[in-house]
């Protein structure tokens, strides 16, 4: 690329956050740092049955003998878990049962975000179930799923009004003792959403949640449990943002997802996170553990994700494939700019017989990121003719950026076939040439060839979140590079 | 005494240090302590290692090895073990017996070009500078033990110099042969510098002579000078019982061209460590290998590639066939350094898993820090082709023998890449008979074949199909 376009991908580095703005809500917090008392506070403040309260501390205890992991392929400065208030949450006035009833402020909050639930709720058909800092503030349609005897509600609701199911699965597929971000996770959480889907229902709409970090020196701790019974189908989409601020805050999600015989989930992810400004100062410290058990027989668990936000990404969404004939697939599109890190992928566990997966990884870096592929295939003795297919592919836009690629492939099964193929590369001077003998500026050329080499990854998300994708990898990467 | 120890090693290390640095020049004797503190450091690998992942070499380190320090076997005729000759090819042929340069005239000798070829620990005494200046150069004892361990310990092994502008017509063979009659552990050390646009090629074998558990830790450095080429072969073929680790670190100049093979047939585990370090603009390297494996045999692959200046290419390419309850595992990685633009690097993995015990661990790393690359890497675990299957079968061949043909052509792809026509012809013969299941470690060297057999034929004549 000529000097033109490090001119220009220059300018498209300085791009701003547009979701970085603070709005003025009233905060409750807990007593600043972590200890079993914030852990019991968090507790009591939620009301939670006793199970609960046993299951956090026993979390709680096991992080404390944990060491921080240090094999990503990432920086991650020390955390002082005790600056960091560990919940933080809109003041509540008085029960909200329609959105008329929402603080203004918190409405032109999702308004500025794209996402006036108001709004989806009329056009879009979507249910909103909406996160800010720590609290589910507004679910939208509960009344309409509740028809169809979906349950899709906060995750604190779920506590209150359907503990056995809560107790019967949280922990099944992420245990606490996992890792350490799904200990601390499991000690702390907050609130998230929780979704049933029962037999044989088709979920008519798309389900979706949006989390917001607002208050400051907070860390945002949700769990997202996604129940899909006997043929049951559910698509399930999730989005985030942060203002802007100069100091890192930590999140640490789990999601865990049971697709029971024949059920099928899909999950959608558009993380923007604040990334942190152009020296690499602030953003999001984004660590989630993402995992899903396809325990029935032809079932499907499918993770789509565009990852463009947050300082430090660490995230590998996963799939065991417990159940014969049960298909995982993973479709992400990772960009990281200024002094971005990512280090994201896949895990495939193939237990069952007939078991397939797809992974497509689409990496793209600018400035000085670093963006890494890191993704297990594992075949286990008796999944017999199991397949697997992953490609990740890396796009590097300037020299000061890094693209790494590792894969882990164990098989142990001789009537499976793997197979994993990943290249690195450059926009290739040609394809510009091509455009711009076209008469298309290096600005849109650019723009159209990093979008068509996303394009396999953003064509499976909804509709909705795609064209929300799209614009945020324009924004990320400044106008038309997207 | 039993490896798995580190303690044994500062407390032996202190007990032999005259004998073991009988021959070391100052700046020699202070490179094996520095060594010896590496290792203490870092200790001996395990699981929790990332590089050792998936291989658990405390089993090896297990067995009470006796370790020797000074030549014992004065008494021994090299041509009672070394009857290695491969027929129609005319080589300059080296030998180690149990880590011990073997020789009939001189321990070092020169050849008309300049090129000197002997015992290392001879040219220690006869060329000090040539070894001093290059002996610890591509080799990093900081992060591996058992290079330190090899730096600390080592006292024999080959050594080669190429001079400037020399090309060395015949290939060089270096045997080293491991047979005692209880267990051995050796320390191996060879030493090959390549002055400019000079050329070499180099066979490496390593053997084992009976079925007594051996442990051998071989580090090999080679220094290529600018526009230096080199062709290099390792074949492995050692006993069920027998642990080899050889490390090989190369260390290319600007223009240099070497490609290198790692042959495993046979070995109850097998690791090759590869680090290449591409210092010179447009050096290129490939680095290929072929592992066929069955019983409880293992073989671990490790290939570090560093593309430390602009222009450069590699090339990757490893296959295996796993039998049984064998294992394989390979770990690629190549790491693009920040200004090193216009990079090609290739990296491919492919292997064929015969049955359910049989296991494979590949993991093919891509690191890069600059823009202008073309790199790609891919890893496939599989079966022999159905369709190719029932194309043979169909043709009234037996399924036998359409199986030793589908993995014949799957190796051939390696074996190919040998330039040297007779050496290549060989290998060939090999192959076919390791997968016909005929080939046990030899009772010589691997190249055994003072009176080479017939050459095997498949029952369809190959060319016809």
């Amino acid at each position: 690329m000529g000097s033109d376009s490090n001119n220009l991908l220059n300018e498209i580095t300085q791009s701003d956050y547009k979701y970085g703005f603070v709005t003025d809500i009233e905060t409750e917090y807990a007593p600043l740092g972590l200890s079993e008392d914030t852990v019991r506070y968090i507790s009591a403040k939620k009301n939670e049955p006793e199970f609960m309260l046993e299951y956090r501390l026993k979390a709680y205890r096991r992080w404390l003998e944990m060491p921080a992991p240090e094999w990503a392929h990432l920086k991650i400065p020390p955390i002082d878990f005790q600056s960091i208030y560990f919940y933080a949450a809109p003041k509540k006035k008085k029960e909200l049962s329609s959105l008329d009833e929402v603080d203004p402020e918190l409405l032109a909050t999702f308004e500025k975000l794209g996402i006036s639930l108001d709004e989806q709720k009329r056009l879009s058909g979507v249910a909103v179930d909406a996160v800010i800092d720590s609290v589910s503030v507004k679910t939208t349609f509960s009344e309409t799923l509740a028809k169809h005897g979906i349950i899709f509600c906060s995750f604190s609701d779920a506590l209150q009004n359907h503990p056995d199911l809560v107790k019967q699965y949280m922990g099944s597929v992420v245990p606490y003792a996992d890792n350490y971000f799904s200990a601390l996770n499991s000690a702390v959480f907050s609130d998230g959403s929780f979704a049933f889907i029962p037999k044989g229902v088709r979920c008519p709409i798309e389900l979706s949640t949006y989390f917001r970090i607002n208050a400051a020196n907070t860390g945002q701790f949700e769990r997202t449990l996604i129940i899909a019974e006997e043929g049951a189908y559910v698509s399930y989409m999730e989005g985030c943002t942060a203002p802007m601020r100069d100091e890192n805050q930590l999140h640490a999600a789990v999601v865990e997802i049971i697709a029971l015989k024949d059920a099928e989930v899909k999950y959608s992810t558009v993380q923007n996170w604040y990334p942190g400004n152009k020296k690499g100062e602030g953003g999001i410290y984004n660590f989630v553990t993402k995992r899903g058990i396809c325990k029935g027989a032809g079932s499907k668990i499918s993770w789509t994700q565009v990852e463009t936000g947050s300082a430090i990404t660490w995230k590998y969404p996963s799939c065991i494939l417990l159940g014969d004939n049960s298909v995982g697939e993973f479709y992400s599109v990772a960009v990281t700019n200024n002094h971005q890190q990512a280090d994201t992928g896949s895990k495939m566990i193939h237990l069952g017989n007939n078991t397939k997966s797809t992974i497509i990884s689409k990496g793209i870096s600018a400035g000085f990121s670093n963006n890494s592929y890191r993704g297990l295939v594992k075949i286990s003795k008796r999944a017999e003719n199991s397949r697997n297919f992953s490609q990740c592919d890396s796009l590097l836009l300037g020299d000061k950026c890094g693209a790494h690629t590792f894969p882990y492939i164990e098989t142990a099964n001789k009537s499976s076939i793997v197979e994993h193929e990943a290249t690195t590369s450059k926009i290739s001077d040609d394809q510009l040439f091509y455009c711009q003998q076209r008469g298309i500026d290096m600005e849109s050329a650019i723009g159209l060839i990093v979008n068509g080499y996303a394009k396999e990854v953003l064509n499976k998300l909804p509709m909705e979140f795609a064209v929300e994708a799209q614009k945020l990898l324009s924004i990320s990467l400044e106008g038309s590079v997207g | 005494m039993i490896l798995s120890d580190i303690t044994n090693f500062d407390q032996i290390f202190r007990e032999n240090l005259k004998t073991i640095g009988r021959r070391d020049t100052e700046i020699v004797s202070e490179y094996r302590a520095d060594a010896l503190n590496h290792l203490l450091r870092l200790g001996l690998p395990t699981s929790s290692n990332e590089r050792w992942r998936n291989t658990d070499i405390s089993k090896a380190l297990q067995t009470d090895y006796s370790i020797f320090f000074e030549d014992f076997q004065d008494q021994l005729k090299p041509e009672d073990y070394f009857t290695c000759e491969v027929a129609g090819l005319d080589t300059w042929l080296i030998t180690l017996l149990n880590g011990w340069y073997t020789f009939k005239n001189s321990p070092l000798r020169i050849l008309p070009s300049g090129t000197i070829i002997g015992s290392l620990s001879r040219a220690m005494v006869e060329c000090p500078e040539l070894v001093e200046n290059h002996l610890g150069k591509a080799a990093d004892n900081s992060e591996n033990a058992f290079t330190a361990m090899n730096s600390a310990f080592a006292t024999d092994g080959f050594f080669i110099y190429v001079p400037d502008g020399v090309e060395v017509t015949k290939t060089i063979q270096m045997v080293n042969v491991v047979s005692h009659t209880d267990p051995i552990f050796v320390q191996t050390r060879n030493l090959v510098i390549l002055g400019k646009n000079s050329k070499l090629r180099l066979a490496h074998c390593d053997d084992s002579h009976n079925h007594n558990p051996g442990f051998t830790n071989s580090v090999t450095e080679i220094i290529m000078a600018e526009n230096s080429n080199l062709d290099h072969y390792k074949l492995q073929n050692i006993n069920d019982h027998s642990t080899l680790i050889n490390n090989t670190y190369i260390h290319q100049e600007a223009g240099s061209k070497c490609t290198t093979n790692a042959l495993s047939l046979h070995g109850g585990f097998i690791r090759n460590e590869i680090f290449v370090k591409l210092n010179g603009r447009e050096s290129s390297v490939d680095v290929y290998g072929l592992y066929l494996m069955d019983k409880k045999q293992a073989v671990d692959n490790y290939v570090f590639i560093d593309h430390a200046a602009a222009d450069c290419t590699s090339t990757e390419m490893f296959k295996g066939i796993l039998d049984d309850y064998a294992h394989a595992v390979f770990n690629g990685h190549i790491l693009v350094r920040k200004d090193s633009q216009r990079t090609i690097a290739y990296q491919s993995n492919r292997n064929i898993l015969l049955t359910d015990k049989a296991q494979i661990n590949s993991k093919p790393f891509l690191e890069i820090y600059a823009d202008d690359v073309k790199c790609s890497h891919g890893a496939t675990v599989g079966q022999l082709d159905t369709n190719a299957m029932f194309y043979l079968r169909s043709r009234g061949i037996s399924e036998d023998n359409a199986r030793l043909l589908l993995m014949y052509a799957f190796a051939a792809e390696i074996i190919n890449k040998i330039s040297i026509e007779s050496l290549r012809d060989r290998l060939d013969d090999m192959v076919k008979k390791r997968l016909r299941g005929e080939l046990s470690i030899c009772d010589q060297c691997v190249l055994h074949c003072k009176t080479p057999d017939k050459p095997i034929e498949f029952e369809i004549d190959l060319s016809k199909v």
